[in-house]
Parts: structure tokens; C-alpha cells; sequence
């Protein structure tokens, strides 16, 4: 899937708490919030440590490796501006680190996926300065 | 310790619109016409009630509901910042307002134009443009709550082996059902299995009949304490047990809230899932019926799906009889509020599709983000 070929989704409009996520996929680094206290991994980025209670975090970067923990395939253009872009699949991707990640499969056709299909990430860029983590076949 | 809330309340009055795709009238109107019934039917004067609440993103706060109503002293009111989910959760919450001498007369009313005006299904109503959390979801094309419920789905298919087939009986129990409500919006038309597999895909898994209506209608309910309610006109339908829980943050898209619910909630209520005569369940996705049967403990974990396709939610024959009224599937999809009074219609003897003998009367108004049990007054 090419930038110019994906439906008109929302683009992401990073915060305070999550902006080096979106810094580091900018730079080809897929990267999780981990706690400085507990190293706990929380996904997605939130101010407090859930585990601990800490404020302070720092970020992990990940292998970028994983497998299909779920997913969704959407038929019906729930808006207009969709029509011609359906159906499009969405994934949970499970990170081989633990976390979750919302995402979609670039290179796998809808009757493929699988749970448990183990991919790998590609950082596709959609302008604006905003890179997403997408994911192909391992 | 029995619970201080046991049987203390009642809902002594039920109201409701007529459901259609376009109601020509203002959310505001849909409330107060639902209101004034539920008055009507409790027997209770407008002007009587001194407590307000509703969920809503939607025009009709309880400041407005008060003047319309003639209401001089609003003792009580709040609205819970949620989707739908949560008409079960604010019973609780007016209980525990009654019993605490907060209020005495209060109201629990949903207007909404879910067809006609801002539409759930398109996401009208929750997308949030990528920002805050949905910044990690929308870009990816999850844009409305289907698309996070049907990732719950899948993972739960995958877990348990539950099949779309099965799923398509608790639409298909549903329908037979609404053949029985006149006010049902699919009143008169028949649904197969074979219909609800071969209906077109919108999130896969969901076919088109998993998923519920998009409705105009308004509904609400009158809570008074269980005293006041044994000389009104109804059948007290008393409150045996109500609560809430929030939503999982940190979930692996299995459990549903009703699994952290429902062992409080069987502790608060002194009953066991088995004692249940009947349930309605938040129907927003056919699936979601045999999660929340799992989840509360009516049946083993896997055990849903087999459950509803051996006939056991049906009113005719089934050994727990779910959404008797049609649901969110086949009645209206008013965000709980039809289900509550549908509850509240099964101890009082007066449904469509009554359950003979009919004793404990379980609602779910949201898959564990609220749950209600009435007791028939003896
Ligand atoms: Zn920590």
C-alpha cells in the first residue's frame, strides 16, 4: 500500500505525551512509552505508569518484528469520501516485546491474513511529517 | 451482607416513543413525549420529579427537561460522558439517590434521532479526528465502534471457536421476537439464518444482521422508592441489584467489562446467574449477546455459541429468553433504554413475548458498563 493509495483516514495529531513516538517513526525507529522506574511497557503513551504510579518514562525501541493478534476487515464505506477504498483490513499486531499495536498489513490480501501470521514493520509516510508503523509479511 | 440498595427502589413507570428512521421532532420533544408516558403510566405528576439523568451526546439536558416539566427544585441530576452504554449504571446511580434521601421522584430518560440526525454507524458521533487516543486507532481506518468490537469478535472466535453461524442465532431468536412487538421496527418481516449468512459483509466478521438499528425514538423511566411504588399504578418492578464498570484500558480484546462485573455484581445481588428467568442484553453487535452470556456466567466461556444456536435465548422453548422485545437487533436501537423497559415489562407480566412465571429480570446495558436485576414484588 503506497501513501497515495490509502483511504482518507484521520491523520494521527500527536500530544505532548506520545510526540517522540511519532519523532522516532519519523527517523524509521519503531519505538514504545517504557517506564524509568518499573520498565514497564505502556501502549499507547499516557502520562502515568500504570504498574507503578511513576511519571517518569523513557522510550524503547522495538524490533520491529511481531505477529497478527487480530483483525478487521471493512466493507462498507461509512462515508463517501471512502468509496473505491473499501474493503481495507485493520490489524492488532502483538510486538514480540508484548505490546499492541493498531495497525494495517501492506502487503497481504484480505483472504490471507491469519492470527498468528508473523510480520514485520514498515514506516510509511503520509505527509505533513507524519510517518506511520505499518506492517508486511515476515 | 445483603446490599443497602436491595429492594429499596422500584421503577414504577415506563415510557416510550414510537421507533422510526425519521422522527421529524426534536430529541427534545422524543425525551419529554417518552417522559410523560413513563409519568403517565406510574401515575405520578410531572411536577413531582426532583431528579434528572440521562447519557447523551445529544440536545436535551436535564436544565431543559426541568423547565418543560415544571420541575421547581431539581434535587438531583448528572449525565455520565459515554457513548450508550450506560442506562443500567444510572439506575444505580438514582438508587442509591433514593435510598439516601437525595430524591424521591427521578427520571431516567434517552431522546435521541439516531437515524434521522448524527449517526453512530458513521461514526458521526465518536470519531475524534485522530486526536487523543484515536490517534493511534483512526489513522488505521478503526473510525467507528463497530471496528473495535469486531477486533474484540475475532480475537473471541479465535480464543473459543465460536462461529458467525452462531452468532446468527441470536439475531435470528431476536427477530421471532420482534414478530411478537407491534412496535418493533422489524414488526412483520422474518429473518433465516441462511438470510443473516448470506447478508453482505460491513466489518467482518459482522454480517449486516449482526448489527443493530439506527433509530429515532425516545424511552424513560421512573424510579421511586419501593414503598412509594406499592400504591402507584404498576406492578412495581423492584431493584434488586444494579451497578456499572468502566471499560478495561489495558485489554487484550477478550474479556468484556461484564467480567470484571459480574462477580460484584451476583455478590450484590444474593442470586446465582442460574436463578435468571430472563435477560436483555446490549445487542449493539449479535456477537457481543454471547459474550455477555459468557462473561456474566450464564454459561462457560465457548459455551455461548452453542448456547444460542441450540435455542437456548429464544422465548419459545429457551432455557434463558434474551431481548424479548427484539433488542437493539429487531426493536429499536435506543441505547439500552428499550431493553430497560422491556426488563421492566418481564416482572410485570406485560411483554410481548411475556416468560411465564416470570421472577428476576436481568438487563445488561452495555456488555458489563451497567447491569440491572428486578425482583417481582411479591
Ligand atoms: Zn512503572
Amino acid at each position: 500500500m503506497t501513501s497515495e493509495a490509502r483511504p482518507p483516514f484521520p491523520p494521527p495529531v500527536p500530544t505532548e505525551d506520545n510526540q517522540p513516538f511519532w519523532d522516532a517513526l519519523r527517523e524509521g525507529r519503531l519505538v514504545v512509552q517504557e517506564c524509568a522506574e518499573c520498565a514497564h511497557l505502556v501502549h499507547p503513551p499516557r502520562p502515568m505508569c500504570p504498574e507503578c504510579g511513576s511519571f517518569e518514562k523513557g522510550w524503547r525501541e522495538m524490533s520491529g518484528r511481531g505477529e497478527v493478534y487480530s483483525y478487521v476487515v471493512t466493507h462498507q464505506a461509512i462515508h463517501p469520501s471512502f468509496s473505491g477504498h473499501t474493503p481495507y483490513a485493520t490489524a492488532l499486531v502483538r510486538l514480540e516485546e508484548g505490546p499492541l499495536l493498531t495497525t494495517n498489513l501492506t502487503d497481504i490480501a484480505h483472504d490471507e491474513i491469519a492470527i498468528g501470521m508473523p510480520v514485520q514493520v514498515e514506516f510509511v509516510a503520509i505527509g505533513d511529517g507524519i510517518t506511520l508503523p505499518l506492517f508486511r509479511r515476515a | 451482607m445483603p446490599s443497602p440498595l436491595t429492594n429499596r427502589v422500584a421503577i414504577a413507570g415506563v415510557g416510550e416513543t414510537d421507533y422510526s428512521r425519521e422522527s421529524g421532532r426534536s430529541e427534545m420533544m422524543l425525551a419529554l413525549q417518552a417522559i410523560k408516558a413513563a409519568l403517565d403510566d406510574a401515575g405520578i405528576a410531572p411536577a413531582e420529579v426532583d431528579g434528572l439523568m440521562t447519557w447523551r451526546v445529544d440536545n436535551t439536558s436535564e436544565a431543559e427537561i426541568a423547565a418543560n416539566l415544571g420541575v421547581k427544585d431539581l434535587a438531583w441530576f448528572g449525565d455520565i460522558n459515554q457513548a450508550g452504554n450506560v442506562g443500567a449504571a444510572l439506575v444505580a446511580h438514582a438508587s442509591a439517590a433514593i435510598v439516601a434521601g437525595l430524591a424521591n421522584v427521578v427520571v431516567i430518560y434517552r431522546g435521541m434521532n439516531g437515524r434521522s440526525g448524527a449517526r453512530y454507524g458513521r461514526g458521526e458521533v465518536t470519531g475524534r479526528r485522530g486526536q487523543g487516543g484515536s490517534a493511534f486507532t483512526e489513522p488505521f481506518g478503526l473510525l467507528t465502534p463497530q471496528h473495535g468490537l469486531a477486533m474484540t469478535a475475532r480475537r473471541r472466535m479465535h480464543e473459543f471457536g465460536t462461529t458467525s453461524r452462531q452468532f446468527g442465532y441470536v439475531a435470528v431468536s431476536e427477530r421471532e421476537h420482534a414478530l411478537r412487538n407491534p412496535r418493533a421496527t422489524f414488526y412483520g418481516k422474518s429473518l433465516s439464518i441462511e438470510d443473516h449468512q448470506e447478508s453482505r459483509l460491513i466489518v467482518d466478521p459482522f454480517h449486516l444482521y449482526d448489527c443493530c438499528l439506527e433509530t429515532d425514538g425516545g424511552g424513560a423511566l421512573v424510579l421511586v422508592s419501593a414503598e412509594r411504588a406499592r400504591d402507584l399504578r404498576q406492578p412495581p418492578a423492584l431493584i434488586r441489584a444494579a451497578a456499572q464498570a468502566g471499560y478495561a484500558r489495558d485489554r487484550e480484546f477478550i474479556d468484556t467489562a461484564a467480567a470484571s462485573l459480574a462477580p460484584r455484581f451476583w455478590a450484590q445481588a444474593e442470586v446465582a446467574p442460574s436463578e435468571v428467568d430472563v435477560a436483555q442484553i446490549y445487542d449493539h453487535f449479535a456477537p457481543f449477546v454471547v459474550f455477555a452470556l459468557e462473561d456474566y456466567g450464564f454459561v462457560e466461556r465457548g459455551q455461548g455459541g452453542p448456547f444460542v444456536e441450540g435455542g437456548g435465548i429464544r422465548a419459545e422453548g429457551g432455557t434463558l429468553p434474551v431481548n424479548t422485545s427484539g433488542g437493539h437487533l429487531s426493536e429499536a436501537y435506543l441505547q439500552g433504554m428499550n431493553q430497560l423497559i422491556e426488563g421492566v415489562r418481564q416482572v410485570r407480566g406485560q411483554s410481548t413475548a411475556q416468560v411465564a412465571d416470570c421472577h428476576l429480570s436481568f438487563v445488561d446495558t452495555g456488555i458489563g458498563t451497567g447491569a440491572l436485576l428486578l425482583e417481582r414484588a411479591s
